[in-house]
C-alpha cells in the first residue's frame, strides 16, 4: 500500500509539465483558465500539437499511434493538461468512435478514418439520443434501410437525433441506427458512420440555459450512406454502443479538471469579501469548501484504485458508475460554490465578457474579470449528472451489475 | 502508487476472518457484551498468539515493527466481528503513546507486556466539558518532593474497567504531562459503565493521587504533540473499522433485499431501494478511499500532513458511516430496529465511532482551518 507516485511516475509528470510549459499556447490556456469562449481552431490547433508530439491520442494502441502509456501515466497527463488549462480533448472521435472502429471495424476503416482522428483532420459528432430515446436509449427509431443499387450498395437514413455536442463542427457522425424491428429492441441496431456533408442532413442548434450553443439537433432525411461506413455486423451495433460507454474509465472522474477548479474556487474565496474579511475566513464558507474537498479528496483515491486494478488487467467493471456520479456531483459542487462566492456580483450577464481579452468595464466596479463565466458554468454544468447515461441509470447499472439486484 | 497489500497482510487479514467467523459469532459477541468484562479474555490471549498486539511496537521491545496499514487491516476485521476487545484504547492509543513519547525504560517494561496481552493500558485524557479540545485540561499535577500529586476528573475513559494502569493527562505549571497510574492506585475512583455499543468505559476521579517521578512519559509539560499523535493513531483506525463495519453492513443489507418479499417479490425489485443500497455501496467504497489515505499518512513525519489527513478522513468516514448505518437500518425496516439482529448492533458501533475522539463536524473544522494557511 503506496499512495506515492514512483520516481519514474514523478520524472513522467515532469516530462508533461515541460512539454506543456513549452508547447500550450497561451493565448489558448488563457482562454480555458479564464472560463472564455473557445473556438473550434483552439480545440483542432492543440490537438494537432500534441500529435506532433506522438501524443494525440495516449490511450490507444502503439500500433495506431498511441502512446502505450499505463492508466497512472495517462491520468497523470490528464491532470497535468488539466491544470495547465489545456483543452478537453473532445472525446467523441478520440475516446468514443476510434476504439470502436479499432475494435469492430474493417482494415480499411481503421487505415482511413483513425490517422484522421489523431491529427485533428476529421470532427467527430455523436449520434446517439432521439427525442424519444433517452435513456431508454435501445427504443431508438432512426431507421437505415439497405439498398442495393448499381452505385453501389447503401443505407438510406431517415429520423432524427438530439443532444448532439458540437455538430455544427464536425465533418462525421457515429450513428446508432435501427435496421430491424424483429427481436428484442436491442437486437436491430446497428452502427453507422455517416459524412456530416452528405445531403440530406440538417443540424439545428438547441441552445442552453447558459446561452450557449454547444448542442444540436440532426435531422436525416433519405440520407445515402455506403455500406461499407457500416461497422462490424448489421443488426450487433448495440453491443459495440455499450463497448463504447464502458470503455473510457480514466478521465472519467475529471479528478484533474476538479481539482484545478478547486484551486480556483479558493483563489475567487480570497479576493472576494463578507464583512470587509476575504470570504475563505467566513467559517460558513470556508467550511462547504471543506467539503467539496473532502469529496474530491476521496474520489481521486478511488480514482487511483480503480485505474490500479486496470493496470494490472484486472476486470474493470461498472465501477466506473461510481467514478461519473462522484465526478459529476463534484463539478456541480464546485461550480455553484464558485457562483456563489460571487454573491449578487454573479447576476450581470455580460456576453462580451465571455471573450478572450475583454478590457474589463470601468462601470461596472464589483465585476472581477473571473466573474463573467461562473454562473453560465454553473447552469451549464447542470448537464454533467444528466449526460453520459444519468446518475439515476449509472445507480441503475451498480444495482445490476455490481450488486445483482 | 499501489494499493495491494502484501502477502503477510494478506495472511493476516484471512486468519483474522477465520477467527471471526469460527470463534467469535454474533451470538458470542452479543453475550459478551452484558458479561461482567464485557469482551473476551481468551480472544485477548488469541490475538497475543496472532501477533496483532505487538504490531505496531519495534522488535526490540517484543513487537513486529508494523505500520498504520497493517492497523488498518485489523481494525476493518475487528469492525466486520464487532469486536468488543479494547484494542484500539489499550494497542492503538496508549501503545502508540508509550512507543512515541516513553523512555527507553518505559518501552522496555511496558511493550513486551503489551505485545504479550499481560497489560492493558487506557487513555484518561478528555474531561467533562472539555468536549473535543485536546488542550482542555483541568486535572492538575503539582510537583512534590519525591514526584507529582495529580487531583481532578476524566470522563468517558475507554477501555477503563479492563485497565491495569491508566495514562493520565494533568497540567502542571507549565503545560500537559502525561503519567502512568495503577488503576487500583489510592486516589483513583471509577464509574465504570457499558457504553451504547456494548464496550466498556468509565468516569474517573482523581484525589490526591501520588506518582512517582519516573511516571512521567514524555517531556513535562510538553505533551500536547505526543497526544494529538496518539489520536491521531487511534482516528485512523476508527476511520478502518468504519469502513469494516459498513462494508458487513452492505452484505447484510444486500442480502436483505435479495430475499425479504412484499408485494410478492423481493424488495431489491424496487428501484427506490435500489438507488438507496448503490448510494450505500458508493459511500463505502469512498470512505475507504479516505480511510486508506488516513492510513498511509498518518505514518507520516510531518504533523501537518498526518493530521489534516486523519481530519480529513474522520470527517469524511463519519458522515458516510452515518449514512450507511441510517440506511441499512431503514432498509431492513421492523428487522432493523430490534437487538436480536446483527443490523442494529453494526449501526449502534458506528455511531459511537462516530462520536468518539471528535465527530465530523469537529474533524471538518480542524480540515477547514487548514484552508486558512494554505
Amino acid at each position: 500500500m503506496d499512495l506515492n507516485f514512483t520516481a519514474e511516475e514523478q520524472l513522467f509528470r515532469e516530462e508533461v509539465r515541460s512539454f506543456l510549459r513549452a508547447k500550450l499556447p497561451g493565448e489558448i490556456s488563457r482562454k480555458v483558465l479564464g472560463g472564455k469562449h473557445l473556438e473550434k481552431g483552439d480545440f483542432v490547433r492543440w490537438q494537432r500539437i500534441l500529435h506532433a508530439q506522438g501524443w494525440g491520442a495516449v490511450a490507444w494502441p502503439v500500433a495506431h499511434g498511441g502512446t502505450g502509456w499505463n492508466a497512472v501515466q495517462q491520468h497523470i497527463f490528464d491532470e497535468e493538461c488539466a491544470d495547465a488549462g489545456a483543452p478537453l480533448q473532445l472525446p467523441f472521435g478520440l475516446k468514443m468512435v476510434a476504439p470502436v472502429i479499432m475494435a469492430f471495424g474493417n482494415p480499411a476503416q481503421q487505415q482511413y478514418f483513425l490517422p484522421r482522428i489523431i491529427d485533428g483532420s476529421d470532427w467527430w459528432c455523436q449520434g446517439y439520443s432521439e427525442p424519444g430515446a433517452g435513456s431508454d436509449l435501445a427504443s431508438l427509431k432512426m431507421r437505415a434501410v439497405r439498398v442495393n443499387s448499381p452505385e453501389g450498395d447503401h443505407y438510406v437514413v431517415n429520423g432524427q437525433k438530439t443532444w448532439n455536442t458540437l455538430g455544427q463542427y464536425a465533418d462525421w457522425i457515429f450513428c446508432l441506427v435501427r435496421t430491424s424491428t424483429e427481436g428484442r429492441q436491442q437486437e436491430g441496431i446497428s452502427f453507422l458512420l455517416i459524412d456530416m456533408k452528405t445531403p440530406g442532413i440538417t443540424v439545428r442548434p438547441i441552445i442552453m440555459l447558459d446561452g450557449e450553443h454547444e448542442i444540436n439537433e440532426v435531422w436525416m432525411e433519405d440520407v445515402r450512406v455506403p455500406v461499407e461506413n457500416l461497422v462490424g455486423q448489421e443488426n450487433k451495433g448495440w453491443t459495440y454502443a455499450k463497448f463504447l460507454l464502458g470503455h473510457e474509465r480514466t478521465g472519467i472522474a475529471g479528478v484533474g479538471r476538479s481539482k484545478r477548479e478547486l484551486k480556483k474556487l479558493k483563489d475567487i474565496a480570497r479576493k472576494e469579501t463578507a464583512n470587509c474579511l476575504p470570504l475563505i475566513e467566513d467559517q460558513r464558507f470556508r467550511d462547504r469548501i471543506a467539503q467539496v474537498e473532502l469529496e474530491l479528496m476521496a474520489l481521486e483515491i478511488t480514482n487511483l484504485r480503480v485505474i490500479s486494478a486496470e493496470g494490472e488487467k484486472r476486470a474493470p467493471g461498472p465501477e466506473a458508475s461510481i467514478l461519473k456520479i462522484k465526478g459529476s456531483e463534484i463539478q456541480q459542487m464546485l461550480s455553484e460554490l464558485k457562483m456563489q462566492a460571487l454573491g449578487h456580483y454573479a447576476l450581470p450577464y455580460v456576453e462580451e465578457a465571455l471573450e478572450a481579452g475583454w478590457p474589463g468595464d470601468a462601470l461596472m466596479d464589483g465585476y472581477g474579470d473571473y466573474a463573467a463565466p461562473l454562473s453560465g458554468q454553473y447552469f451549464n454544468i447542470r448537464k454533467t449528472t444528466i449526460y453520459g447515461g444519468s446518475n439515476e441509470i449509472q445507480k441503475n447499472i451498480i444495482s445490476q451489475m455490481i450488486l445483482g439486484l | 502508487m499501489d494499493f495491494n497489500y502484501t502477502e503477510e497482510q494478506l495472511a493476516l487479514q484471512d486468519t483474522l476472518r477465520r477467527f471471526i467467523a469460527r470463534d467469535y459469532p454474533f451470538e458470542h459477541r452479543r453475550a459478551l457484551a452484558k458479561s461482567a468484562d464485557g469482551f473476551d479474555r481468551e480472544a485477548w490471549k488469541t490475538f497475543a498468539d496472532f501477533g496483532i498486539l505487538a504490531l505496531p511496537f519495534h522488535e526490540d521491545f517484543g513487537g513486529l515493527s508494523g505500520n498504520a496499514v497493517d492497523t488498518m487491516l485489523i481494525m476493518e476485521m475487528l469492525g466486520r466481528g464487532l469486536a468488543l476487545e479494547p484494542y484500539v484504547s489499550a494497542v492503538v492509543l496508549c501503545g502508540g503513546l508509550i512507543r512515541d513519547a516513553g523512555s527507553a525504560a518505559q518501552k522496555e517494561a511496558l511493550l513486551p507486556a503489551i505485545a504479550g496481552g499481560e497489560l492493558m493500558l487506557a487513555l484518561a485524557h478528555f474531561e467533562p466539558g472539555a468536549r473535543y479540545e485536546l488542550d482542555h485540561v483541568a486535572t492538575t499535577a503539582n510537583a512534590t518532593g519525591s514526584g507529582w500529586q495529580l487531583d481532578g476528573a476524566k470522563a468517558v475513559v475507554l477501555g477503563a474497567p479492563s485497565a491495569d494502569k491508566l495514562i493520565i493527562s494533568a497540567r502542571d505549571g507549565k503545560g500537559l504531562s502525561l503519567f502512568l497510574v495503577d488503576a487500583k492506585a489510592p486516589g483513583v475512583t471509577l464509574r465504570a459503565y457499558p457504553t451504547q455499543d456494548g464496550a466498556r468505559a468509565a468516569d474517573i476521579k482523581l484525589t490526591t493521587v501520588t506518582v512517582s517521578t519516573n511516571a512521567l512519559i514524555g517531556p513535562a509539560g510538553n505533551a500536547l504533540p505526543a497526544v494529538e499523535r496518539a489520536l491521531d493513531y487511534a482516528n485512523a483506525a476508527l476511520c478502518a473499522e468504519a469502513v469494516g463495519i459498513m462494508s458487513a453492513l452492505n452484505e447484510v443489507t444486500l442480502e436483505y433485499l435479495k430475499t425479504r418479499k412484499q408485494f410478492g417479490q423481493p424488495i431489491g425489485k424496487f428501484q427506490a431501494l435500489q438507488h438507496r443500497m448503490a448510494d450505500m455501496v458508493i459511500a463505502t467504497e469512498q470512505a475507504r478511499s479516505m480511510a486508506t489515505l488516513a492510513a498511509v499518512r498518518v505514518d507520516s513525519r510531518d504533523a501537518a500532513e498526518r493530521s489534516r489527513s486523519v481530519a480529513a478522513a474522520k470527517a469524511y468516514v463519519g458522515a458516510q458511516a452515518r449514512f450507511v448505518g441510517q440506511q441499512a437500518v431503514q432498509l431492513h425496516g421492523g428487522m432493523g430496529v430490534v437487538d436480536e439482529l446483527n443490523v442494529a448492533h453494526y449501526f449502534k458501533r458506528l455511531t459511537m465511532i462516530g462520536l468518539s475522539f471528535g465527530d465530523a463536524d469537529y474533524h471538518l473544522g480542524r480540515f477547514s482551518d487548514t484552508l486558512l494557511a494554505a
